[in-house]
């Protein structure tokens, strides 16, 4: 485990990445705010709270949150902070979605589903080699929707890939509405139980204890691959934008960005 | 017989492509500890169950889900493994075509697809089973190469290329038997973006090739068709012909077409597969680009789906076993 960091310290870094995040969204004038928001919290649970170790993989299937990855990967040094101000743009480092060239991004996902079949390929890789990292992978709870999915889910309980944690961010909300409306993907809990996961409920997504204890209970499981299902808020952090789904896919105007940068530095 | 570079005398010896990869498959699987092998319910007929047996920590069946088959062995290769996916054509590059633009080939990784039973050769199973536009979309995209070798032995000799190679990877192998055209005597050494003479009529005496009536560019089991209605063609008609084995289908060999269209008066792609994307797109390509005026004919599956039927039987009616292409090369030029 890397070097302990207390809930206050993780708060305070969840929110400066968040600013970080929404800036260079808010600089392309193009990204996914909302997404980028709802899975921060897990994501510092990984990089910052000991969650992952160095050697783990960390990979966002939903690679429309990207901007939250690469706000942690410039904190960690991966690459110069300034890459941050020209995400998405012509001839940029930081592409729109995650894409192996960027110094510590392992699989390029955006195409939703993809990204947990590729991580479950390397956990089966880890296991023929019989080396011991984990393998994380972050997924929407609209991207469930797709069938490669369950084909993924299904196979690495049949090969007992316990190695392989998916972190699936329930926001509740996708492009076009309510995932409830758009197309239900509940009971998910019942769903990933039914395919042989185990399933590691997180009432509060934001919540860094309760992250941190669902992370552990996680590594240890020596059989089943293991889902940690995260209720979380899309947006979170930035008020206005919370639940919104108009926030899904849109930057924050430079006013918008003024009024959310305070907020986030008051908390 | 010199100049014909191929024997063909007689009854030719046959051989299924998809048996020859499997048996090499084993070969360098003992050489080659990083060569895994991911399957869809479907080893036993593309000749990966030898390996499996052979190696089974080595092999996974990931069921009839090929979507996942393609995204786990990007995340083997991701891991510095050579992960071979392996199932019916139609299936390999078809069904998960996203999966291989999005997470194979945009990150350049070296997964090798092997798609087995292409063309209307591969008969009874009828138009969902064969893949006639498998080529047309593996072309497409970014740094994918795509192979299918003529014979046995070119199959062999492509395995070998395929594992010492680094990137994505399209190996089109088919269901039935097609002659063994390369030996001892006429060895096969394949590399990748090569072109391989196997027929010219009209090589001359001289330092400089001669001027032929026809230069075929054939590929899989359309090579030993049109060998056969080349030699045909020659001896009955008085023709010259010259055949190109194009088993580079991406990379291809631009010189290759260049040289051989530039002494002929008509030019032939000859393939089973859809006409639109397939050899003759790829040769129409060069042409086009290069300003040559030739006419290009092509033999293929006119924009349609296959059918049901005997190989020897489907082959017969759409005009691709040597009696039909030697129909249709008499009528060309």
């Amino acid at each position: 485990m890397a070097k302990e960091l207390s809930i206050k310290d993780l708060e305070k870094k969840a929110s400066e990445l968040r600013i970080a995040a929404l800036k260079a969204i808010s600089k392309a004038g193009s990204g996914h705010t909302g997404s980028s928001m709802s899975l921060m919290d897990a994501l510092v649970t990984l990089y910052y709270a000991g969650g992952a170790e160095e050697e783990d993989y960390v990979i966002l299937s939903k690679g429309h949150g990207a901007p939250a990855q690469y706000a942690i990967l410039a904190d960690k040094g991966f690459f110069d902070k300034s890459e941050l101000d020209h995400l998405r743009q012509a001839g940029a480092l930081l592409q729109g979605h995650p894409v192996v060239k960027i110094p510590g991004i392992a699989v390029s996902t955006g195409s939703l589903g993809q990204g947990f079949s590729v991580a479950h390929g390397i956990a089966l890789s880890l296991k023929l080699d019989k080396e011991n990292q984990k393998v994380f992978v972050v997924l929407g709870d609209g991207e469930l929707q797709e069938g490669i999915v369950w084909e993924t889910a299904m196979s690495a309980a049949h090969y007992m890939s316990n190695n392989l944690i998916a972190i699936v961010d329930n926001n509740g909300l996708q492009i076009d509405g309510s995932c409830k409306k758009v197309m239900n993907v509940q009971p998910i809990r019942d769903k990933f139980v039914a395919f042989g996961w185990r399933v590691i409920e997180v009432v509060d997504g934001h919540d860094f204890e309760e992250l941190i204890d669902a992370v552990r209970r996680a590594r240890a499981e020596e059989r089943k691959p293991v889902c940690i299902w995260c209720h979380t808020v899309k947006g979170k952090g930035v008020p206005f934008a919370e639940n919104k789904v108009e926030y899904h896919g849109v930057a924050l105007s430079e006013e918008e960005m003024k009024v959310a940068e305070a907020e986030l530095k008051c908390n | 017989m010199a100049n014909y570079h191929i024997k063909l005398e007689g009854e030719l010896e046959k051989q299924a492509t998809r048996k020859s990869f499997g048996e090499a498959l084993v070969k360098l699987g003992a050489k080659r500890e990083g060569i895994v092998v991911l399957d869809a319910d479907l080893s036993c007929s593309v000749q990966t169950a030898k390996f499996a047996a052979e190696f089974p920590e080595r092999h996974f069946n990931m069921g009839i889900a090929e979507q996942n088959m393609l995204g786990a062995a990007a995340g083997f290769a991701t891991r510095g493994k050579i992960p071979f996916a392996c199932t019916f054509s139609v299936f390999a590059t078809g069904r998960p075509w996203e999966i291989i633009r999005n997470s194979i080939c945009y990150p350049n990784l070296n997964v090798k697809i092997l798609g087995s039973h292409a063309g209307v050769l591969t008969g009874e199973d009828g138009a969902s089973h064969q893949a006639l536009e498998d080529i047309a979309i593996m072309r497409a995209l970014p740094n994918m190469k795509v192979v299918q070798p003529a014979d046995h032995v070119e199959a062999l000799s492509v395995m070998e290329k395929i594992v010492d190679d680094y990137g994505p990877t399209y190996l089109r192998v088919l269901r039935q038997g097609t002659p063994l055209l390369y030996s001892d005597e006429r060895p096969c050494n394949f590399e990748f973006g090569k072109a391989d003479v196997l027929f010219d009529s009209g090589k001359g005496s001289g330092s400089k090739p001669g001027k032929v009536d026809l230069c075929v560019f054939a590929t899989g089991a359309l090579v030993g068709s049109s060998l056969e209605a080349a030699l045909k063609l020659t001896e009955e008609d008085g023709k010259k012909v010259l055949v190109y084995n194009m088993s580079s289908l991406k990379p291809i060999d631009e010189d290759a077409i260049l040289e051989g269209a530039g002494r002929a008066k008509v030019c032939v792609a000859a393939e089973d597969h859809n006409t639109i994307g397939g050899l003759g797109s790829a040769v129409a390509d060069v042409l086009a680009g290069e300003g040559v005026g030739v006419r290009l004919v092509k033999i293929g599956v006119k924009d349609a789906f296959g059918e049901s039927g005997k190989p020897a039987d489907l082959y017969k009616k759409y005009g691709f076993d040597a009696e039909g292409v030697y129909k249709s090369l008499r009528s060309t030029g």
